[in-house]
């Protein structure tokens, strides 16, 4: 066997065993093409005060985040997923998990119609109309949630409508590994 | 799961008023603007995927060009307005690709690739030489050469 | 009913394929001359078989049958008739029935026309056809069949992406298939080949027809790609690294290294391992790029929405069409008998140099394809690499190509002299510095790499023809009698000379529509004109337009120069209610010197719209390029002498003497 033989095989070997590794990966849903893991895991969460949706409201800033654990929704009345995720929000609220909202690029009055349909889980709410501050969470998709320690550190972050799936076998988990 | 995210997000490239860069964005300042643009032109759509943020429609895209602006404006030079936007979405965010430990090889490729074809045209070329050497004439066989060339001469 | 028919037919073509690809191969081994002849029969019997069924389908799809779920999902009745047509391949079930039938016509071919061919390799070659044709089918029968059925048949179908619904992209899949699958038939003569242990001269002089038919398919399929992203995306761009472009540009590359060394083995049987190498690896390289594109391991606007189960099949294929392959390569490889010696300076080591860099280019590109992937699967977190990644590298290592192009092409056979090919060249070489220094002193210092590049396409344009002239006798004799002396050159010259010289009409495209492209973004009131390059543009305002499945809004710009009317340019934004999206489409003029480009965007508080109107000196010199160099590999393919059948006697020919 001649070695400019054996090269290529040996390629080929090394690019499918690759490609059977990330087809595997896939599979079995440890990552998804196209998601883009957040790099802000493990580091304190950005700085940031928002005003709040309405007037009686109490602002959202950085230090709303400290000494609690917490989980922040980044959201919007135009936005369907976020419709479709939110009755999971209010159960979780009703839990007594603290939750706090962004409302990303809305309107006021139709980001309190939305409250006013489907409820309001949210501790505060910081309206982001230009949507700086969520580009400082590194959102790129909504909703968006993340996952805030104690510290005010992000330890997760969960792209897309939370599923009920996703927050039995996740979310509830962390919370509970967080608040001890 | 995975593909509801996939689904949404094809739906926000699809679904989105096509607005690349507009004209309300462009600073005043050409050369300012020139920066802007060519800074844009490396950073990569995160909704998309597969265009830069300055050919992108998506509305991410354009709020990306505005921070772009705005740091520009404020004084920062384009590393770092390019390591913003970095530590907020990490590498993937650039479409050029740092050159780091692990993307030594990639930077590299073309390079090693001649390298290593180089070498092989070598040793195929020595082979085929070596091939080629015929023994050298013996005594006799020279004598021989010797009286034929006289008798041409002749 | 067409569905039931469709669907049994492809059963009963993955049976006959399977016949194809064992039956010969035995009598190949026990020299069976009725198993061997059965090769023709069933390759012919397979392409009927794969024919039906794609007809069917297409049938389907005409007649809006959505009983058949491929067409409910891709599908609607007021779709134009044309992409009922096209939405065939329109998506992963269809496309794949496509490459399918290719592969089956190509074999057909091969069995019909290919009685010239010894017995024995023409049963071996077929058998590799059959065996790869089976495996697809059973792809398609097992993970992507395109003839299941809905129980209930909705009343209207989910329609086709809006996107594809459009001249270019109707034909695009094809022309690439025709390419891609091609190669195979390059593949099967190579493992023929190393079956029989035997590559010589008649066994390049057949492949190499092959090979150059399906590279000038993929050079239109890819250039029909690229100009359709220019005209239909809204952003003037046409060619964007994603990695569906490069799995559909690797293969080229290789393959054009390919074509390269298949004319050293048949001129001096000489390289012939390594071409059969290449063989083996341009139709890896095609089985790679439609994995990439079907398993769903890349995210692009290209891929088929696609799951990782396909991903596994194909990955398979993958690993035992090319690896059976491979494995064969290295047992037999050494039986292959070296030729004709050469000097590293002599055609042959340009040919050499050629594959070379085109090698490493490839390699470089899948490299940079698959990196992000790589790097995700072993968890070195995500990166991305796009065009500057590939700019910085593939521009660098094409450009010796380019420039070793027309020297190369002038060398002679074993040993060439150099200095001699140069003085040839000296008036070229003259008229190429001037260029250079021209446009420097035009354009200014800072974009000199313009320079450099239009100085390497005027070295390509008329290097390629300086052996026309030399061998026609031009300047030497009457202007009548070299014509007529350069007509009656051998085709393959002239398809030689052509398909490099549109190589330099192509640098030219791409170097002066990248470099000198004038860009402006502005608000327009209705009646505001703005002045670009020397026309002058008047946006007349916006109408409202409908079309048979959309509806939008239309601006119209009327265009004049020096005071005429050219024409008015009209950009739209569409809404496609079936599908539920949109699309822009630019109003586009087309000139030889450039295209003008409009683009609408949206209307601001105060009534004025913001619209994008570009200029794009030379950018139609792209297509134009790409498509004479297709020209110039047909002129090649009617050369007479790969019509001239190989000798059935194992009696040497004499060596031809080089053009």
């Amino acid at each position: 066997m001649r070695l400019s033989a054996v090269i290529p095989i040996f390629c080929l070997v090394g690019i499918g065993v690759i490609l059977a590794m990330y087809l595997w990966q896939l599979g079995s849903g440890q990552k998804s093409v196209g998601e883009i893991p957040s790099v802000l895991i493990g580091r304190p969460a950005p700085i940031f005060n928002l005003p709040p949706l309405t007037n009686e409201g109490t602002r959202f800033s950085t230090e709303s985040l400290k000494n609690r654990v917490s989980l922040v929704n980044i959201w919007a009345s135009w936005c369907p997923p976020c419709r479709a995720e939110h009755p999971s929000l209010m159960t979780l609220a009703k839990r007594g998990v603290e939750i706090f909202g962004i409302n990303y690029k809305d309107r006021k009055e139709s980001a309190l119609k939305f409250l006013r349909d489907l409820g309001n889980p949210y501790r505060a709410i910081g309206v982001d109309t230009l949507g700086q501050t969520a580009i400082d969470w590194g959102i790129y998709g909504y909703p968006e949630t993340f996952v805030v320690d104690r510290k005010g550190h992000i330890r997760y972050r969960h792209v897309g409508p939370l599923s009920t799936d996703d927050i039995s076998n996740t979310i509830i988990p962390l919370l509970k590994k967080l608040e001890k | 799961m995975t593909r509801c995210i996939f689904f949404l997000i094809a739906l926000i490239c699809l679904t989105r008023e096509p607005v690349a860069l507009e004209p309300n964005e462009i600073l005043k300042t050409p050369a300012l603007e020139e920066r802007a643009r060519n800074i844009s032109k490396n950073l990569r759509c995160l909704v998309c995927q597969n265009q830069s943020i300055d050919d992108s429609d998506a509305g991410l895209a354009r709020d990306l060009r505005l921070l772009v602006r705005k740091r520009i404006i404020a004084g920062d030079s384009d590393e770092h307005v390019i390591s913003h936007i970095v530590s907020r979405y990490g590498d993937f965010v650039l479409l050029r690709p740092p050159f780091n430990k692990w993307t030594l090889t990639l930077w590299l490729s073309p390079l090693i690739l001649l390298f290593i074809g180089t070498l092989g045209l070598v040793f195929y070329f020595r082979r085929k030489v070596s091939l080629d050497i015929s023994p050298p004439l013996s005594d006799p066989e020279k004598r021989i050469l010797e009286r034929i060339k006289e008798e041409k001469t002749l | 009913m067409i569905g039931e028919i469709g669907h049994f037919a492809l059963i009963l073509g993955f049976f006959i394929a399977l016949a194809q690809g064992i039956l010969p191969l035995i009598g190949t081994q026990k020299n069976n001359r009725h198993l061997m002849t059965l090769a023709s029969s069933s390759a012919i019997a397979h392409f009927g078989a794969v024919i039906t069924s794609f007809g069917c389908l297409m049938l389907a799809f005409i007649t809006s049958d959505f009983s058949v779920a491929n067409v409910a999902q891709n599908s609607h009745t007021l779709k134009p008739f044309l992409y009922k047509v096209s939405g065939v391949w329109g998506n992963h079930e269809g496309s794949m029935l496509l490459w399918v039938t290719i592969l089956a016509l190509f074999g057909a071919t091969i069995a019909a026309f290919g009685s010239n061919l010894p017995r024995g390799l023409r049963a071996r070659v077929l058998a590799i056809q059959g065996l790869i044709g089976s495996a697809f089918i059973a792809f398609i029968l097992f993970t992507s069949n395109p003839f299941l059925r809905l129980d209930t048949a909705p009343i209207e179908g989910s329609g086709l992406n809006p996107i594809l619904q459009d001249p270019g992209l109707a034909f695009h899949p094809p022309f690439l298939y025709l390419g891609y699958v091609g190669f195979s038939v390059a593949f099967s003569f190579a493992v023929a080949a190393l079956l029989e242990g035997r590559v010589d001269s008649p066994w390049a002089r057949w492949v190499r027809p092959w090979t150059l038919a399906s590279w000038c398919s993929l050079t239109l399929g890819i250039a029909l790609g690229s100009w359709w992203a220019y005209y239909e995306l809204g952003w003037g761009g046409w060619w964007f690294w994603d990695p569906v472009e490069n799995a559909s540009f690797i293969p080229w590359l290789i393959g054009t290294a390919l074509l390269h060394s298949a004319i050293v083995v048949e001129r001096r049987e000489a390289l012939k391992s390594w071409t059969i190498l290449l063989a083996i690896l341009t139709f890896s390289m095609s089985l790679l790029g439609t994995f990439l594109v079907r398993s769903g391991v890349l995210t692009s606007v290209h891929t088929f929405a696609a799951d990782p189960e396909r991903g596994v099949f194909i990955l398979l294929l993958l690993g035992a069409i090319s690896g059976g392959a491979l494995t064969l390569y290295a047992i037999r490889a050494p039986l292959l008998a070296g030729g004709g010696l050469f000097s590293p300076l002599s055609r042959e080591g340009a040919l050499v140099l050629n594959n070379l860099l085109l090698a490493t280019c490839a390699g470089v590109v899948l490299l940079g394809t698959l990196y992000p992937l790589v790097l995700e699967a072993v968890g070195a977190g995500k990166v991305s690499v796009g065009p500057p990644f590939f700019n910085a590298t593939f521009i660098p290592l094409v450009i010796p190509i380019l420039i070793c192009c027309p020297v190369g092409a002038m060398l002679s056979w074993k040993r060439a002299d150099l200095a001699g090919v140069f003085q040839r060249l000296k008036f070229v070489l003259l008229f190429v510095i001037l260029i250079i220094l021209f446009t420097t002193w035009m354009h200014g210092v800072k974009e000199v790499l313009a320079s450099l590049g239009l100085g390497v396409a005027a070295w390509l344009i008329i290097g390629s023809f300086v052996q026309i002239i030399e061998r026609g006798g031009f300047f030497k004799v009457p202007l009548a009698q070299a014509l007529t002396r350069a007509f009656n050159l051998p085709r393959a010259a002239w398809g030689m000379a052509i398909a490099h010289g549109s190589l330099g009409i192509l640098v030219i495209g791409i170097t002066v529509s990248s470099t000198w492209q004038i860009e402006m973004i502005q608000l327009m009131q209705p009646g505001e004109t703005i002045s670009i390059q020397n026309y002058k543009i008047t946006f007349k305002g916006t109408n409202s337009v409908t079309g048979p499945n959309y509806s939008g809004v239309e601006g119209e710009f009327s265009v004049t120069r020096g005071g005429k009317n050219i024409t008015v340019l009209r950009a739209e934004k569409r809404y496609y209610p079936a599908e539920q999206s949109r699309t822009t489409e630019a109003g586009i003029l087309s000139t030889v010197a450039g295209d003008l480009y409009a683009v609408l965007g949206e209307i601001s508080a105060s009534g004025a719209w913001s619209t994008r109107l570009y200029f794009n000196p030379l950018v139609s010199w792209i297509w134009v390029g790409a498509i004479l160099m297709t020209v110039g590999g047909l002129v090649s393919l009617t050369d007479r002498h790969f019509r001239v059948g190989s000798p059935k006697s194992a009696v040497k020919r004499p060596l031809s003497s080089p053009p």
